[in-house]
């Protein structure tokens, strides 16, 4: 019986931290800064998935991760054509996209429910013979996520991300300045579902194998990673935002991971998923409201002493008459 | 710079909604006029800036801008080259960006360079964006990069005003842009709104509902009823002219009182 973390535990939640973090990043350009909910977000994941196995399968493992950013983008772009150009709802919109995406990603999958990829060569089998170790893996994905997390952060200083932010902040003005909403949602939306869709192929090529209902959930883990990384971190840099959420990825898998080792079984994960999301949005409601509280107490506590001094005044003033 | 010919719009047309916010106005700005608005509630002065700026597209007439027919140009095209402030100070920033960050958006906007949709501010700017804020003299050089909804509301507006301004706009559209603040700060943000149109000669059109204002600022006055302009006055007649005269005006051109709430607010206050 060792402790409850152990270090395998330990890299097996930052390589999968590092590798879901992806598609919370998206969530941060899409959630958090364009102000969308983009549903199309488990489907997509998918794809990803389906498509990165599929190229892998053919032998061009690094191929794969751009052909899965390439699906992303494609996604991300039919969900805000159904918005910007067709007035869908954008709840609406990433549902529809998300049940077609159903069918495109069995036949990406050649028409199968799943892959496995044992006997093919990923990048992680590449990164075995050239770095070799235990910790090959959790060096690639680090790496991966590092270089999408600085260039995103990059981007959205720069003229077009300033613009995608402040179309999610305040419509207002951006109707008054020169900025084409439409396609900073477009734009967003591309990039956002190129990050989910890479998690998704890093996922296929790391676990060897995909399966048509990987990414049902991935918008709910995805957030609690989000709103996680949003309460450790606060307002700040982009940076320092950006490193949050991978952070938040980080902590809840260890969390699963915990949640695991104290025999936790697996069917109930999607349970203990949905627990940790509610936990996560409502702890910095509760911590508000507990300082409300403990304020309101301490508040009251004088005031009753305010509220007695009144009360033997008036009765003094009274003559001691009525006592009620 | 902007000429406006017989512009009639209509809202809601064909319903029990209906409303010709728009009659067949016309108006002629030379380069570097500052003209003020007035008229009463509803005359239609909101509706004439937004017409400029492409929010809606007008049903009848034609709007030329520094020579180039802009009728039927997209609105975010036309707003690379148009200022325009409201009277809500929450309109004009995103408050969850830092005071660097809406600076740099408005600096940017105006690029056209190929590569400008990556273009991002350098060392260089940011020390400009320094000095200019350091010009409004409210601190704010000092709190770059803390996010703009911390900003009073006074604070915000100047912020606006540099940004509509820190490319310099081939019109400047002021919708009361001081009427919701304090009259301390209001008038800060009017000093500056002088200094800065004064000094790079931009075109600007300003409503107001304080006639002392419309008569003080600028080099001609407007006055709107029911859609249209009814009195245009400029030049040594407007020098001679008080606050009774241009009510007076007003109701001769109009066929009645000026009626606007904020007017008659303003003057009880006097
Ligand atoms: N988008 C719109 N849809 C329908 N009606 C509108 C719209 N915009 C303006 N109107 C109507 O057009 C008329 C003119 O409105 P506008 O806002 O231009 O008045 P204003 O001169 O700015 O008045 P105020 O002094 O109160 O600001 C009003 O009757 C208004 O209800
Ligand atoms: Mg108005």
């Amino acid at each position: 019986m060792g402790s409850i973390i152990t270090l395998s535990i330990v890299q097996s939640a930052l390589e999968l931290g590092c590798i879901y973090a992806l598609v919370a990043l998206a969530l941060f350009v899409s959630f958090s800064l364009l102000n969308i909910a983009d549903l199309s977000t488990d489907g997509c994941f998918t794809l990803g998935c389906a498509v990165c196995a599929a190229v892998t399968l053919a032998g061009h493992p690094i191929l794969a991760l751009f052909a899965a950013m390439a699906a992303g983008v494609c996604s991300g772009f039919v969900t805000s054509f159904l918005q910007t150009k067709l007035g869908i709802e954008s709840i609406l919109a990433g549902i529809i996209v998300n049940t077609g995406l159903y069918t495109i990603n069995i036949a990406a999958m050649g028409f199968a429910s799943n892959i496995n990829l044992f006997a093919s060569d990923t990048m992680f089998t590449w990164a075995k013979e050239h770095i070799g170790g235990t910790w090959y893996k959790l060096i690639v994905v680090i790496l991966i996520v590092a270089a999408v997390g600085l260039l995103l952060s990059l981007f959205l200083n720069t003229r077009i991300g300033l613009s995608i932010r402040a179309t999610g902040d305040n419509p207002d003005m951006v109707r008054a300045s020169s900025i084409n909403t439409g396609l900073m949602v477009t734009i967003g939306l591309c990039v956002a579902n190129a990050m989910t869709a890479l998690s998704g192929g890093i996922l296929a090529q790391y676990q060897k194998s995909c399966d048509i209902n990987l990414g049902t959930g991935m918008v709910t883990i995805a957030l609690a990673s989000l709103i996680i990384g949003e309460s450790i971190i606060g307002r700040g840099s982009m940076l320092k935002r950006v490193a949050g959420v991978v952070l938040g990825s980080c902590l809840y898998r260890f969390i699963v991971a915990i949640a695991l080792r104290l025999n936790v079984p697996a069917e109930c994960l999607k349970l203990v998923s949905a627990l940790i999301v509610a936990i996560a949005i409502a702890l910095p409601y509760l911590k508000r409201q507990a300082v409300f509280v403990r304020q309101r107490k301490a508040a009251r506590a004088q005031n009753q002493v305010y509220l007695s001094e009144m009360n033997t005044e008036q009765s003094t003033e009274d003559g001691g008459g009525r006592s009620c | 710079m902007l000429i406006m010919k017989n512009i009639t719009k209509t809202f809601h047309p064909g319903t029990v909604n209906e409303k010709c916010a728009l009659k067949g106005l016309n108006l002629e700005l030379a380069a570097g006029d500052f003209a003020t608005i007035v008229g009463s509630n509803g005359a239609g002065k909101s509706t004439l800036f937004n017409a400029i700026t492409g929010a809606f597209y007008i049903d009848r007439g034609l709007i030329v801008l520094d020579g180039e027919d802009i009728t039927y140009k997209k609105e975010y095209l036309r707003s690379k080259t148009i200022g325009h402030l409201f009277q809500d100070p929450l309109k004009g920033t995103a408050p969850h960006m830092t005071i660097e960050e809406n600076m740099a958006l408005a600096y940017l906007r105006a690029k056209t360079s190929s590569h400008a949709f990556f273009s991002r501010i350098n060392a260089a700017d940011k020390k400009k964006f320094r000095e200019n804020l350091a010009l409004l003299d409210m601190g704010l050089e000092d709190r770059m990069r803390q996010p703009v909804g911390l900003l009073s509301g006074g604070q915000r507006q100047a912020l606006t005003l540099l940004m509509a301004t820190m490319v310099t706009p081939k019109i400047l559209l002021l919708d009361e842009h001081t009427a919701a603040l304090d009259p301390a700060t209001a008038e800060k943000v009017l000093k500056l709104t002088k200094d800065i149109v004064a000094e790079r000669k931009i075109t600007c059109l300003m409503v107001t509902h304080n006639m002392h204002q419309a008569l003080e600022l600028g080099n001609r006055t407007l006055m709107m009823d029911a859609g249209t302009i009814v009195f245009d006055v400029r030049g040594e007649q407007r020098a001679d002219m008080t606050v009774d005269d241009l009510l007076e005006q007003f109701a001769k051109q109009a066929g009645k009182q000026l009626d606007n709430d904020r007017i008659l607010f303003s003057k009880a206050q006097k």
